[in-house]
């Protein structure tokens, strides 16, 4: 990456008498103190394992977790020969785009509400806040318990609403199931995205409003004309990371069906675990978190794409 | 003066759907053992048995989960305001050489969560011999909430301006003088908000937890809390009783720095 200011300040250091060469590699490692222990934790935390997964991949692994040797690509081979391979993939890339979209609209409305002046907003903010405080995990687990075919609140509600004349079963059809863990997944996502944008109506300088009022523009055509276009670098933020959590959401299908029955609601994430500690098949499992890896890639480059949008905006 | 009574309405109804499933949990939590396998289920308790709350100290080892959860919370906290301070620092207030460089490189990582590279995390803590150690815990999650930490610290150290620091300059303080004294204090909302959000994502960690310890002494609640729920046993109630243990702390802290948050967010990430 080449940055504009720090080129200016390399041509103004090479007019002025130059340096010994101990003052330049002085100057060269003063930011490391600084930076090092960052720089140290990123590389054995984050880095190594993205290294040790690639090599995992192309390793013959046996299921006490002994390196037997190269293997190759033998473990894509068998990965893609995975019938449930290609319907978990265009599973994943549905929930992930279902659950983003539904959740960015949500939150577009709920940052509007908890912006505006009304008795009682700051206990409305801590409300939507509790599902980000609280853990995925606890929270999937109540929602499968509400969705039990006995004695599941969802049931119970809907038997004496006459919506159902029998409990359903909601978490053994995929179908079913899919819908309901999506919307857990957009109600977990909800605060987070929902603050972001609340974050991004505050940046929103008050003269921009009374401009729009003084030129007659209604309140839509201002949302629309106005606030939507400066809320553009807030909703890129919230919908990538949004993206990323989403594609990563592993608890909520853990916990509430396991990605049963089969692997009918399995995801990229689950898919791969079961591979590796179910079937106890790491180098597939391997194999299965590259590709997983490089979707996400794909995604962090789109994100790189959109923060330099933002720069030139600026 | 409809429109304030429409807010606050749609408000308030915002405001319980978004509190109703832990409501649930809460009712869930007081209901005697034998009244969860009627169907239908019951609305409210018959008898509110709220001994369960005192039974899941007994139930499972639920003392050792949280002091599981607090060590690890706690340590890889500290690990990550420790790393993360200097770096925003330095870069808000520097250009250097590697600058853009190790922003990029935050700005990738930022992107990774340990669910994607669990594997590898695994193979990698079996290499170290990290396996079923705190250790590994306090790693992992320091080092996956350090880049949002370093993002929201560094939008707040830039904010600062650099004259005030140059005042303490005259004033014969040194680098780190000048960082404690006057940019610390005045960035506090940040640094609050890079705490608690660190803290809390450790103390719900779950995949790399789940992954990597074995042992009933090591296991975080995230970890220990499900199993009160398995093929052998179901005492839904003991598992919503500790839940809640596990996140009314948490929501308290949260609730604590709402407004901190939104400042946090406005500097770090959206403007």
């Amino acid at each position: 990456m080449r940055d504009p200011k720090t080129g200016e300040r390399g041509a103004a250091a090479s007019t002025a008498p130059r340096p010994s060469l101990l003052r330049r590699t002085g100057r060269a490692l003063a930011p490391l103190p600084w930076l090092a222990p960052s720089l140290a934790l990123i590389a054995t935390v984050v880095l190594w394992p993205v290294i040790e997964m690639v090599r995992t991949s192309l390793q013959k692994i046996s299921s006490s977790g002994v390196t037997l040797g190269y293997r190759g690509g033998g473990n894509y081979t068998d990965l893609f020969g995975e019938d449930d391979l290609v319907p978990v993939v265009l599973r994943t890339l549905l929930w992930v785009a279902g659950v983003v979209v539904i959740t960015m609209v949500l939150s577009l409305a709920l940052g509007q509400l908890l912006n505006a002046r009304f008795p009682g907003r700051r206990v409305v903010r801590w409300a939507v806040i509790v599902p980000w405080a609280a853990s995925v995990l606890m929270t999937a687990l109540i929602w499968k318990w509400m969705l039990d075919n006995y004695s599941g609140l969802v049931n119970r509600v809907l038997l004496d609403l006459h919506v159902i004349d029998e409990p359903v079963n909601w978490l053994a059809h995929p179908g079913q199931a899919m819908l309901w863990m999506m919307w857990v997944a957009v109600f977990v996502s909800l605060p987070f995205t929902s603050f972001v944008i609340l974050a991004g109506l505050q940046t929103i300088p008050a003269d921009v409003y009374e401009a729009a009022r003084v030129d007659g523009a209604g309140s839509v055509r201002t949302y629309f004309a106005i606030t939507l276009p400066l809320l553009r670098p807030a909703v890129l933020i919230a919908s990538i990371i949004n993206v990323i959590n989403v594609f990563n959401s592993f608890p909520i299908i853990w916990a509430m069906t396991g990605g049963g029955p089969g692997s009918k609601t399995d995801t990229t994430t689950t898919f791969m675990y079961k591979l590796a500690f179910y079937d106890q098949n790491v180098g597939e499992s391997g194999a299965m978190a590259v590709v997983n890896f490089a979707l996400i890639l794909v995604m962090v480059l789109l994100y790189l794409r959109a923060a330099r949008w933002r720069e030139e905006v600026r | 003066m409809t429109r304030r009574i429409v807010l606050t309405g749609v408000g308030w109804l915002v405001a319980l759907a978004f509190l109703l499933p832990y409501l649930q949990m809460f009712v869930t939590a007081l209901k005697p053992e034998r009244e969860l396998t009627r169907s239908p289920g019951t609305y409210l308790p018959s008898h509110w048995t709220w001994s369960n709350f005192t039974d899941v100290w007994s139930a499972a080892p639920v003392w050792t989960y949280m002091r599981v959860s607090l060590t690890v919370a706690a340590a890889a906290t500290l690990v990550t305001l420790a790393c993360a301070m200097p770096a925003a620092y330095y870069t808000a207030r520097n250009r250097f050489r590697g600058r853009g460089a190790f922003l990029l490189l935050v700005l990738v990582t930022q992107m990774f969560a340990p669910t994607a590279l669990v594997i590898g995390i695994y193979r990698e803590m079996v290499a170290l011999d990290l396996t079923d150690t705190l250790l590994s815990l306090i790693l992992v999650n320091a080092a996956f909430n350090l880049p949002f930490c370093i993002w929201i610290l560094h939008g707040y150290f830039s904010s600062i301006p650099k004259e005030l620091e140059e005042a303490a300059f005259l004033d014969g303080a040194g680098r780190v003088r000048a960082l404690t004294r006057v940019t610390l204090p005045i960035s506090m909302p940040g640094v609050v908000t890079a705490i608690v959000y660190t803290f809390i994502a450790a103390w719900n960690e779950y995949i790399v937890a789940l992954t990597v310890t074995a042992s009933p002494d090591r296991r975080p609640l995230t970890v220990g809390i499900p199993s009160f729920v398995t093929q052998y046993q179901a005492h839904w109630q003991y598992l919503f009783a500790t839940s809640l243990i596990a996140i009314i702390p948490v929501v308290v802290l949260f609730v604590f720095i709402e407004r901190y948050l939104i400042g946090g967010l406005t500097a770090g990430s959206v403007k």
